[in-house]
């Protein structure tokens, strides 16, 4: 205990205030170093626009920026580059994925977070998780060869009897089409958003739901008024997400949508998407400036729409996640003088 | 107890069906969403198992369309290499950018702009990421046209906002005692981050690590065209490559069964491989206190 008694085998060492300079001027430069890495994420977003944009000048030259986006032909060998049966087809698989996923994601999220034995949680959420372990070419090769041939009859059952709508009614179906795209979409967005819908609802204040059931609402009941409205936005920005990824998706979609560059008749005739048709004339395109250049623009579309998206998405979520904890703070911050009583 | 449920009202009975079809509904949704995981791996495994055999991999694609199509050795090799070469430049700057984060940036507003793009980042098309590579290094003719060190910048790319997102959630659960401690002690920053902070999280930036090279080893879009295909093997970073998913692309369409029987055994092997390293990583992650 005494202070003596520690200095009397050697001096302490020197503090790193007294210590040579070498171990203090290796802070500022690991600290330099650190920033350097993060400065470059941002420097990479900017080439990436900087670069798609100069190599994809040459087709909005040509095309017309509007024009490019909006005209409905797509035809390389007359050099008529009009994107609009590509950004068509984007939309399309897009929409079919949200209306089968988002209902299907949701749905499983709020069961496994608010109705399943708790014993079951931990196995379901890895079953939903694997599902985005598969490969997208995987994904492609299964919608091609089993997805495809197997729904054909239903589809044609379901293009006959809904005829008078817009959108149906194109005949016999190909085997390659919209829907197969959109549906191995919904399979492919699934646990994203069924990860963020978990996310979020897990957000939601016990005591709201306490004081759901607790004023005698059923389970379903609680769920609709105090678990769907506080979760609503962070939902949304999952299914956004989702949508993100559907519109980026290439190779799966590449494989069961057909690869052909005009708007269908129907959600069962072939079409392309943005990133399909990218797969499909990156080769022959080769050392031809303007096609090339009208499929990196076709990229750079496909960029913005996504960097838009994400952008709007993440705000959501984040949004959504901090309301949830201030909102859990707020409410327990009175418990324990409750608890004293 | 029975006296006190006795003294509240029946739930009436309207209320009651809808609360049972809603959660049977729930209960449904659940298991539509598990059906399409059970029908790949089932047909993955009834396909691809019959496809494999020892010839399938210990010998390289013939490339021709008649006989045999020889098996996936070299497309096996070229996914193994690139996504090395992809990990050892994307988890390095990957966690680099998320020490940044954790350890300097706080709340800052060039923290902050970082932290968003890389979440933004997450959800570019592997496509774009392809793009541009493909504009940067392939067109210029750096080093050759297409390589598979190219297609391993790439996939670098895609992997690294990844490894960001979840090797900052790991770094920011390492206590604050164990820093100021060590600071106390006086050692430097960079000592801190290096001999503290990083042995400490390491179970968890493995974990990370290991679930961005699974995502990246199916990646197809971006290899398609940085790193183009091959047959024959090679272990040559700086030319052409093959690798699995592209060769599962490129094998899917061809009318000639033994070479579509060859897509869904390599499909069977890259799944395989895939779940291996996501199991491996979830053990890591149950195995840490701290991931």
């Amino acid at each position: 205990m005494e202070v003596g008694a520690v200095s009397v085998t050697a001096a302490p060492p020197p503090s790193v205030m007294e210590r040579g300079g070498a171990a203090r001027r290796a802070d500022p430069l690991f600290k330099a170093l650190l920033t350097g890495l993060a400065a470059l994420v941002l420097v990479l977003i900017a080439f990436f626009l900087v670069f798609l944009f100069t190599k994809a000048r040459i087709a909005f030259a040509h095309q017309g920026f509007l024009s490019f986006i909006f005209t409905n032909d797509w035809n390389p060998s007359k050099e008529i580059y009009g994107s609009w049966p590509l950004v068509a087809g984007t939309l399309i698989t897009s929409a079919v994925a949200l209306v089968i996923g988002v209902p299907v994601a949701v749905a499983s999220a709020l069961f496994i977070t608010e109705l399943c034995p708790r014993a079951l949680r931990q196995p379901l959420t890895i079953l939903v998780e694997l599902l985005a372990a598969v490969p997208s070419v995987v994904y492609g090769l299964w919608g091609f060869y089993v997805l495809a041939p197997n729904l054909k009859g239903a589809e044609q059952v379901i293009d006959d009897k809904l005829g008078f709508l817009p959108f149906f009614g194109g005949g016999p179906i190909a085997g390659p089409n919209y829907f197969i795209a959109g549906l191995v979409l919904a399979i492919m967005i699934l646990p994203i958003v069924s990860a963020i819908s978990r996310e979020v609802i897990a957000t939601v204040p016990a005591d709201h739901k306490e004081a759901a059931l607790a004023l005698g609402a059923t389970r379903w009941e609680m769920i609709r008024t105090a678990v769907l409205p506080y979760s609503r936005a962070g939902i949304t920005g999952g299914a956004m997400l989702g949508l993100g990824r559907a519109i980026g998706e290439t190779i799966a979609v590449a494989i069961v949508i057909g690869q052909s560059p005009a708007i269908g008749h129907s959600l069962f005739s072939q079409g392309s998407t943005l990133a399909a048709q990218i797969v499909a004339e990156f080769g022959e395109a080769g050392s031809d400036d303007l096609h090339s250049g009208a499929l990196i623009a076709c990229g750079l579309v496909l960029f913005i729409l996504t960097l838009a998206i994400n952008g709007a998405a993440r705000y959501l979520v984040i949004r959504a996640e901090r309301a949830g904890r201030s909102g859990t703070r707020a409410a327990r911050a009175p418990r324990p003088a409750g608890g004293t009583a | 107890m029975s006296a006190a449920l006795d003294a509240l009202a029946p739930v009436a009975g309207r209320r009651r069906l809808t609360d049972r079809a809603m959660r049977a509904l729930l209960w449904a949704g659940t298991l539509v969403a598990l059906v399409p995981l059970v029908l790949v791996l089932w047909f993955l495994l009834q396909k691809g198992l019959g496809a494999l055999s020892v010839d399938f991999f210990t010998t390289d694609p013939t490339g021709n369309f008649l006989g045999d199509p020889g098996g996936v050795r070299s497309a096996i090799l070229g996914t193994l290499e690139i996504v090395a070469l992809a990990s050892a430049i994307g988890i390095p700057i990957g966690v680099g950018v998320a020490l940044y984060l954790v350890e300097y940036g706080g709340q800052r507003w060039f923290a902050q702009a970082v932290r968003y793009f890389v979440d933004v980042m997450t959800g570019v098309p592997s496509i774009v990421f392809g793009l541009f590579v493909y504009i940067v290094l392939v067109v210029s003719g750096i080093g050759g046209s297409f390589a598979g060190w190219k297609g391993s910048v790439a996939l670098a790319l895609l992997m690294l906002p990844v490894v960001t997102r979840s090797a900052e959630v790991v770094l920011a659960l390492v206590p604050d005692h164990l820093r100021e401690a060590a600071l106390a002690l006086g050692a430097p920053r960079w000592k801190v981050i290096l001999r503290i902070v990083l042995p400490t999280a390491l179970p968890g930036l493995v974990t990370a690590s290991l679930l961005a090279v699974a995502r990246a080893m199916g990646e197809t879009a971006p290899l398609l065209f940085t790193s183009a295909i091959v047959m024959g093997r090679s272990w040559d970073l700086g030319g052409r490559m093959n690798s699995l998913p592209v060769q599962i692309y490129n094998d899917v369409s061809s009318p000639n069964d033994q070479i579509v029987a060859r897509a869904w055994g390599a499909a069977l092997t890259l799944v395989a491989l895939i779940l291996l390293i996501t199991l491996v990583a979830r053990f890591i992650a149950r195995r840490s206190r701290l991931a």
